[in-house]
């Protein structure tokens, strides 16, 4: 039976805050451009980001992008390209600018300026003292942004294709990507659409962890595309754990309240983050802090009955601060941890929070592979943004609030490029036949009658792989014995079936696609991490406890075909300026 | 807390129902089971066919609006302690089901694209940002966090009688989140759009939205100040 098409000049897989920004570019453009997306939009994860986007607006004491930049890349452990994060640091003001222009409700300074709060790693003069760069809407910074990207497209023809889910790129015999296959959830129709370029905008696949502070929609949709279309995934070992995720509960709780002056304490009472960073303090790089708390609770300093996590006191704000900049941040302790945070302190434990790997991009979202003697040759007609890209901005560890400015200087800088090459590009290229064969296959395959494994159970086995395989700090066995499970794990998911066979809205076979994209990038995350031999940011191994940059100052690219590892080298040239050499991090 | 919980919850698959029907489900809870939603995904676990919207569990997105024990709110901020038993759970009252607890969201988000929710400006746009005080920009606090759950919309008897003709408070909440804001150019078009019989002026303040509303927001109270903002430009 052959299948629907539709043809468009653009495809956007994913309606969050870098789909919106690329697609804004593109309608604006009048290109036909079609954003697939598995909620209504303003649905989409970035809806959760809190604390704020940085830009060196210099609107709270002076600061500047090379100072940024430079943040940056220490925060990155030195694994982050220097040209693309050059080129996101000095875009950075323009795009919060026309943020602001489009009708993002920014908090305010007296003299009407944006309001920055200071933030984690942020500082002056290469490192010297904290600044204050994070452009907040009180704590519901990314609320603010989706919806006001969301709106801003209102205005323009871009058409959505709400609740649909992408399943598949199609690539041509000579590699181009020239379309996608999705799946329609109201209706269960499978459909092909054609397009001159399909961007890749899923956003990230936490949801590999068993305690992670994302949504349940952030299952790699994308990565597991590009995996299985022959594409590798880069620096997949580099997880952010985010310091503080309500204890059991998992939820977010923005650094943003450590820059407002809330700080970390242990069971003895001690602002313990004194001793791990003497400068920064509580305002350390993440995963600075994360490990510090794992310390601090691995060494029997931890609070509550099971000495399980550490505290987050922030009542000596007041409650005027708490209320106009903090007002998510107490409803959530309310609500998840039963504490009012103007009174008492709130349980935290670091939480997978954040994917710095991802496909591979250059800083214009080409995707970028290695072939023959090149390591970075673009992909005709694919281009990924957003938490599922790795430009690489983010090396080994994401500097707060880096994420949002990630999704809207790369969502613009896709736009730009995509509209500059489709003028030159001439006419759509033909499918190859049988596109869609073994997409439909595996579609076939989770409704078979036959008695197979069920999505949640084997679901609930992947996350608790990851989370005490590929944690906060790993060793080779711990590592080994992960990747031996994941294999296990993957034999068991060919057998995936769904109970529910019918077509409308069946929920139940979207979260076994979902399922087996994470289970892509589970079995990357852990291979990556037991060939990489080293401590860098977030990938911290007890048994190679140093960073070594003469071994592994290299991006790991992982290929889905034979579970295969691959490097290229990290860009330490940045465009216009003098290369920042690694040195050894202290904050 | 107790370990097993019963619910009674609506099921309907156009594909083999003819009609919907309430499908009782007892299930056992962990201890880490704090929220609506964590107890429905244990039943999903169990029977995967039940259908319903969730992705961020944490009140921010706005998926998983549904009617609870007869009141519209979000399953994952609703605390399971203190829920009488058996939990009844239904769609959103008002729109058509698509399936389960899953409703067609359309009528809603035409009404709320209908507003122009986006700012409007004629002015040339500075260099840098638009200069906002303090002050001006708190007239958008209680505005601009609407997560379009669509709880207080079909929470709304206006809204349920006249879903084509009269904007429901979501989309009301929206329009004047655009004419508060000091930035906006077009306040006059935007009154005179909701200057009709239906758009605005069935709110009969009857409260409902404000009561529901999982985020504390108050869409009568905005539809007060459109009024004003109305009798204020008539004299």
């Amino acid at each position: 039976m052959a299948l629907n098409k539709q043809v468009f000049d653009a495809v956007i897989v994913g309606g969050g805050g870098s789909g919106l920004r690329a697609a804004l570019q593109l309608s604006e453009a009048g290109y036909a451009v079609a954003v697939f997306s598995k909620v209504f939009p303003t649905r989409s994860h970035t809806v959760a980001a809190q604390g704020g986007v940085g830009a060196s607006l210099g609107n709270m004491q002076e600061d500047h992008w090379l100072w940024h930049m430079y943040d940056t890349i220490k925060g990155s452990d030195y694994l982050g390209d220097q040209d693309a994060i050059e080129f996101m640091c000095r875009k950075a003001p323009e795009l919060v600018y026309e943020l602001e222009h489009f009708g993002m409700p920014f908090d305010r300074n007296p003299d009407g300026t944006i309001y920055q709060r200071p933030f984690g790693g942020h500082t002056q003069h290469f490192g010297q003292k904290p600044v204050q760069r994070a452009c907040a809407a009180a704590d519901r910074t990314g609320h603010a942004l989706l919806h006001t990207l969301y709106q801003r497209n209102l205005r323009s023809q871009c058409q959505f294709f709400v609740e649909w889910m992408t399943l598949d790129l199609i690539r041509d015999r000579e590699g181009a990507v020239v379309g996608v296959i999705a799946l329609e959830m109201e209706t269960g129709q499978v459909v092909l659409f054609q397009s001159r370029v399909v961007v890749l905008a899923t956003g990230g696949a936490g949801r590999i962890y068993q305690s992670s502070t994302n949504a349940f929609i952030n299952t790699g949709d994308g990565l597991g595309m590009a995996a299985r279309a022959g594409i590798p995934l880069e620096d997949m070992e580099f997880w952010q754990f985010h310091p503080t995720g309500v204890a059991g509960a998992g939820v977010l709780i923005t650094e943003g309240v450590r820059g407002e002056g809330g700080i970390l304490l242990n069971a003895l009472g001690e602002r313990f983050m004194e001793r791990y960073a003497p400068n920064m303090k509580d305002l350390a790089s993440r995963d600075v802090v994360s490990r510090a708390m794992d310390q601090e609770i691995k060494e029997g300093r931890g609070v509550g009955p099971d000495k399980d996590h550490v505290l987050l006191k922030l009542d000596h704000l007041g409650e005027e601060v708490i209320h106009k900049r903090l007002p998510g941040i107490r409803e959530i302790a309310l609500k998840f941890a039963s504490v009012d945070p103007a009174r008492e302190p709130i349980p935290v434990v670091p939480t997978c929070h954040y994917q710095m790997g991802g496909i591979p991009t250059n800083y214009y979202g080409q995707v970028v592979v290695p072939r023959g003697q090149q390591h970075a040759e673009p992909v005709s007609g694919l281009y990924a943004i957003g938490e599922c890209a790795c430009v690489s901005v983010h090396g080994a560890n994401r500097l707060g609030t880096n994420s949002l400015l990630d999704l809207l200087v790369f969502g613009k800088s896709a736009g730009d490029h995509i509209v500059a090459w489709l003028k030159t590009r001439p006419e759509q290229r033909d499918l190859p036949r049988r596109a869609e064969e073994s997409t439909l296959a595996r579609l076939a395959e989770l409704e078979r009658d036959d008695a197979g494994e069920s999505v949640a159970q084997l679901g609930a086995d992947m996350r608790r792989v990851v989370q005490s395989h590929a944690g906060v700090f790993r060793t080779g066995d711990l590592l080994r014995e992960g990747v031996e499970k994941m294999r296990e794990l993957s034999e068991r998911a060919a057998r995936l079936r769904i109970g529910d066979k019918s077509q409308v809205f069946n929920t139940a076979r979207i979260e076994a696609l979902e399922l087996q994209n994470l289970m892509i990038v589970a079995e990357a995350t852990l291979v990556s991490a037991l060939a990489r031999e080293e401590s860098r940011g977030a990938h911290a191994r007890d048994d190679f406890p140093e960073r070594d940059d003469r071994e592994w100052l290299k991006h790991s690219l992982w290929y889905l075909e034979g579970s295969r590892m691959a490097y290229k080298p990290v860009n330490l040239q940045p465009l216009t300026v003098e290369s920042f050499e690694p040195k050894v991090r202290l904050y | 807390m107790k370990k097993v919980m019963k619910f009674s919850i609506y099921r309907y698959n156009p594909e083999k129902d003819s009609k919907p029907y309430m499908q009782d489900y007892e299930v056992a809870l962990q201890p880490t089971d704090r929220m609506l939603l964590d107890a429905i995904l244990r039943i999903k676990a169990l029977d995967d066919s039940l259908g319903l919207r969730k992705s961020c569990r944490e009140g921010v997105c706005g998926s998983d609006g549904m009617n609870i024990n007869g009141r519209n709110g979000l399953a994952c901020i609703t605390p399971i302690e203190g829920l009488k038993e058996p939990v009844v759970l239904r769609p959103l009252p008002g729109l058509p089901v698509i399936r389960d607890l899953i409703v067609d969201m359309g009528q809603f988000f035409k009404q709320y694209h209908s507003v122009k929710p986006y700012l409007v400006t004629h002015s040339p746009t500075p260099q840098k940002e638009r200069r906002q005080s303090p002050e001006d920009r708190e007239e958008l606090n209680g505005l601009y966090e609407c997560i379009l759950c669509a709880c207080c919309s079909t929470a709304c008897p206006s809204f349920w009688w006249n879903p084509d003709k009269f904007l429901g408070p979501a989309a009301l909440l929206q329009a004047y989140r655009f004419i508060a804001d000091t930035r906006d150019e077009l306040t006059r078009e935007r009154l005179d759009d909701l200057e009709d019989p239906y758009r605005l002026f069935r709110c009969h303040t009857i409260m409902s939205c404000a009561e529901v509303c999982p985020k504390g927001l108050n869409p009568t109270a905005a539809i007060g100040k459109i009024k004003a903002e109305m009798v204020k430009r008539m004299v």
